[in-house]
């Protein structure tokens, strides 16, 4: 056995951007990956004979630029078919609302002009608070404490470019920061489409609704993403977003990084009080200085590392991290073309017919029920370029919310439950689908959590939200990469920024650890 | 005690203070009705003279009602293992009926209560401490396999302190010649049981002794009986804690604040601050806290220690401020008695660091003297503690005195 000094734990996203960035600093690394394949949420995988889907993630908006450049992605494959997918906000009349450019910098449809001058302007307005909220995603998340090792010189920036805002928009910032997105849309629009679109993409991924506070926040977090080097633009990898994980994994092995798969981490070794090496579930032992674990949180802690190491007020913090996933991931196999009345099936296909719909199907997962109208964002992959099903075929992929994690009529009758709400929802969209889907696969926040590991199903491995982000994630006292257990560094979305297929939260982690551990 | 039983919960507003299962004894004994507050229970502060009661402890035999001590039972396969992760000692060394003395800290190795701990069997542990701590105990408990019980209404215990306690514990028939200190034994009991444990809380011989309620006035009126040729006598709070400055000992809440209940960041203090660091065991791995006070240690950042003073002079010096050369305030007193048993005025108190090691301590009292206070400004020495120590406490056999 080779002997490295790094070992990750999870070959997803965040996990090969960290060994990426620490082997290219010179040090041997090995990452740990328990699938069969790594990329994590970014993998495509067969659901059905001859049909490919996207695994989870289904559309790039959030990748990490310095991910994108610092791994070369591009020359190890990694393409787009297109850098500017438009979203259609689907009407059951037909009347839809289509968003083209970043953030929707164009409206196709029937829509007042008043809406349609006030969404620019509101649309103006969020891109430049997200444009001074990006740099944030790359760099630590500061400290209120001496000697916190805070990045001063970017933390000065991010203040100045506050000002720079103005006066005017510096105040509207302040006011809007923590407001939730339903207030903001009714403040500036009446679309019913429109306010349901924007209220949807705000909400996704959380478990929060557009009423919920602080909501807002979240449409900005998405907003500061990027999609093929675009500002708020939405990607699709030439590919599917399959070619997002093969990418990394190459540029990762080329770099020299070692890729274990199929191989779950039990434990971590820990001698003197600081972490020594990993053990695995076949009880092999790996030894290696540092560890960086891009698991879950409360995985990492609760089950590698074990309570009997930590302090106990540290144990009920991370217990008590919320990590309540509310997305589920369907995916349909068609023996022909859907007709979603007429809209365009290489858009963003969106079905949140209001805000208050938006809302309403959150009410139901706050009572572990399954909501009657769920709201959803479908991708057709095949709609785009062939290899995802056989010619004439179909694949769709959607993301469905909400969806209860803990379901009150049990994992097996809230799926059926969801799957059938899920497809009467199409139905109404888009007449006869139902007939042409052959084989439908839901996965529930429940089954992606046993497939990937995320706690709760929650894509960002515990929920982003104010009172989780910057230096309160995962928990107050280790936001800053590095944990209780010298040699022990944390690496995955459920640090800062967050998940989605980014990889920043382990490229910063990595550059925290060359900064801080000099070995 | 049980006043509510029969009666709406709801009332339970009406009587604020319970009482112990030994209220009607201590009741009929109270001649002064001296009493006061004490984790919920009404409890005697003196029976009438506390000069006699804390010559009871020191010279004869002294009872005092235990009851309102706060208990937690901790049994179940990893008791040994949630306790040496939640104190700072080993808890798996101490064997079965054996008691130690103990800390328990936060995460950042600051104290949260101190107590003793019982080992009663294997997996079965009983915590006797000042405050209430369940919460704690409960959290602390993630990822062990424990069960924990708060039993402070479901244990009546008497202390039984001074040089006759043996004595009359013979007396009373009970065999405890051999018992060590820090060691205990079971009996049987008016058709129950009674543990006799040889720990008190005055540093002098003595022995606690722990039943259920239901015996509770057969144990009192027991001893009372058998001790009577000795002169036993019920305590109240005043004469205990006379006993338990010369002895040294400190109580949560009075010698330190306990950080969960502290409102003043820098009131928390470590067990380096408060003396107790010959208790932490880094050796026997983890426990919450290690980190933060080997930190400590290393860095040597300890901010406080906790002294005995000598002070020149017989007025009683407790609450004062302490100053170095007569100028530069540097702690305060937190405990203070003309120690009858020592014949010297002593007390505990917080000093800052490094004044615990400079000298040239005053401490600053205002003696009421018929309605004038006078100022003092007494010279205090630091001294070992504790300030009386007889070697009767720990002679096994103990002396027939």
């Amino acid at each position: 056995m080779p002997s490295f000094d790094v070992i990750v734990i999870g070959g997803g996203t965040n996990g090969l951007a960290a060994a990426h960035r620490l082997q290219t600093s010179g040090r041997k690394v090995l990452v740990l990956e328990q699938a069969g394949q790594a990329g994590g949420a970014a993998v495509a995988r067969e659901f059905a004979p001859g049909f490919r889907t996207p695994g989870l993630a289904h559309i790039a908006n959030q990748i990490d630029s310095r991910v994108m450049s610092g791994m070369d992605l591009g020359r190890h494959g990694l393409g787009f078919v297109t850098s500017g997918l438009s979203s259609t906000a689907l009407s059951a009349t037909g009347d839809h609302l289509v968003l083209e450019g970043s953030a929707g910098a164009t409206i196709r449809g029937t829509i007042s002009d008043a809406d349609r001058k006030n969404w620019l302007a509101l649309r103006k307005q969020l891109l430049s608070f997200a444009e001074v909220l990006a740099p944030f995603k790359q760099l630590t998340a500061p400290r209120i404490a001496k000697r916190a090792g805070n990045e001063y010189g970017k933390l000065a920036r991010f203040g100045l470019n506050l000002r720079m805002l103005g006066k005017a928009d510096f105040r509207e910032f302040l006011r809007m920061i923590l407001i939730n997105v339903y207030d903001v849309v009714n403040d500036e629009l009446t679309d019913k489409r429109l306010k349901g679109l924007l209220t949807f993409d705000a909400t996704l991924g959380s478990w929060l609704g557009p009423r919920s506070p602080n909501s807002l926040i979240l449409l900005l977090n998405r907003l500061a993403g990027e999609g093929a080097g675009q500002r708020a633009a939405l990607a699709l990898p030439k590919g599917g977003m399959g070619a997002v994980a093969d990418a990394m994994v190459k540029s990762a092995t080329a770099s020299g990084v070692n890729l274990r798969t199929g191989a779950t981490v039990d434990s971590l070794l820990i001698e003197d009080d600081r972490a020594a090496g990993v053990r695995l579930a076949n009880g092999e032992e790996v030894r290696a200085k540092i560890v960086v674990s891009a698991m879950s949180p409360k995985t990492t802690f609760l089950k590698l590392v074990g309570p009997r190491h930590l302090d106990a007020g540290f144990v009920k913090r991370i217990g008590d991290q919320k990590s309540r996933g509310a997305a589920a991931k369907l995916h349909l196999a068609l023996k022909g073309a859907p007709d979603f009345r007429g809209a365009d099936l290489k858009s963003r296909l969106v079905i949140a017919p209001s805000d208050d719909q938006v809302e309403l199907a959150y009410n139901a997962v706050k009572y572990g029920e399954v909501p009657k109208r769920p709201v959803m964002e479908i991708v057709i992959p095949s709609a785009h370029e062939p290899g995802f099903a056989p010619a004439g075929h179909h694949v769709l992929s959607a993301v469905v919310q909400f969806a209860p994690h803990k379901p009150k009529a049990g994992a097996d009758a809230a799926r059926a439950e969801m799957l059938e709400n899920a497809l009467a929802m199409l139905e109404e969209h888009a007449p006869g689908i139902r007939a042409l889907v052959t084989h439908a696969e839901l996965l529930m926040p429940y089954d992606i959590e046993a497939q990937y590991g995320m706690v709760g199903g929650n894509w960002h491995h515990g929920e982003l939200s104010v009172e989780q982000m910057l230096f309160l994630r995962p928990v107050a006292g280790i936001a800053q990469y590095a944990t209780p257990i010298e040699g022990l560094w944390l690496a995955g979305a459920g640090c800062h920024p967050g998940g989605g297929i980014s990889g920043a939260a382990g490229w910063n982690a990595a550059e925290r650890i060359i900064r801080e551990a000099r070995a | 005690m049980n006043v509510m039983r029969n009666s709406d919960p709801r009332l339970h507003y009406l009587t604020p203070l319970k009482q112990t299962p030994f209220h009607p004894r201590t009741a009929a004994e109270n001649r002064l009705n001296d009493w006061g507050p004490w984790a919920g229970y009404t409890t005697a502060l003196s029976f009438g003279d506390t000069a006699m009661e804390h010559s009871a402890i020191r010279n004869g035999a002294s009872v005092y009602d235990l009851c309102p001590m706060v208990k937690y039972r901790v049994t179940g396969r990893d008791a040994a293992a949630y306790l040496d992760r939640l104190t700072v000692r080993n808890a798996s060394k101490l064997s079965v009926g054996g008691v130690h003395y103990t800390i328990w800290c936060d995460d950042a190795g600051k104290v949260i209560d101190d107590g003793t701990l019982f080992r009663l069997g294997q997996t079965d542990y009983r915590i006797c401490c000042q405050e209430r701590h369940l919460p704690w105990l409960l959290d602390s408990a993630i990822g062990f396999e424990v069960y924990i019980r708060e039993e402070t209404e479901d244990v009546a215990a008497l202390s039984l302190q001074g040089p006759c306690a043996w004595s009359v514990l013979n007396a009373a028939g009970f065999d405890v010649a051999d018992l060590k200190p820090f060691r205990m034994r079971s009996f049987p009991f008016d058709g129950g049981e009674l543990m006799i444990s040889r720990t008190g809380f005055t540093g002098d011989l003595g022995y606690e002794l722990w039943t259920t309620p239901a015996h509770a006035i057969a144990l009192w009126d027991h001893l009372f009986a058998a001790g009577a040729p000795w002169g036993i006598r019920p305590i109240g709070t005043h004469a205990l804690d006379i006993a338990r400055i010369e002895a040294g000992f400190i109580i949560t809440n009075m010698d330190f604040i306990p950080v969960d209940q502290a409102v003043r960041e820098d009131r928390a203090r470590s067990p380096f601050e408060l003396g107790l660091e010959w208790m932490v065991d880094f050796d026997k791995g983890h426990f919450t806290g290690r980190r933060a006070l080997l930190k400590e240690k290393v860095n040597k950042s300890s901010k406080w220690a906790l002294v005995g003073l000598d002070i020149d002079g017989n007025v009683s010096v407790e609450g004062s401020i302490i100053y170095h050369n007569g100028k530069t305030e540097v702690g305060t007193v937190t405990a203070a008695c003309w120690s009858p048993s020592a014949k010297r005025n002593v007390a505990l108190a917080q000093i800052r660091r490094p004044y615990h090691e400079t000298g040239n301590l005053f401490v600053e009292v205002y003696a009421l003297r018929e309605l004038q206070y006078a100022k003092l400004m007494l010279p205090a020495r630091m001294c070992e503690r504790p300030f009386f120590a007889p070697p009767r406490r720990r002679a096994t056999p103990p002396g027939p005195f």
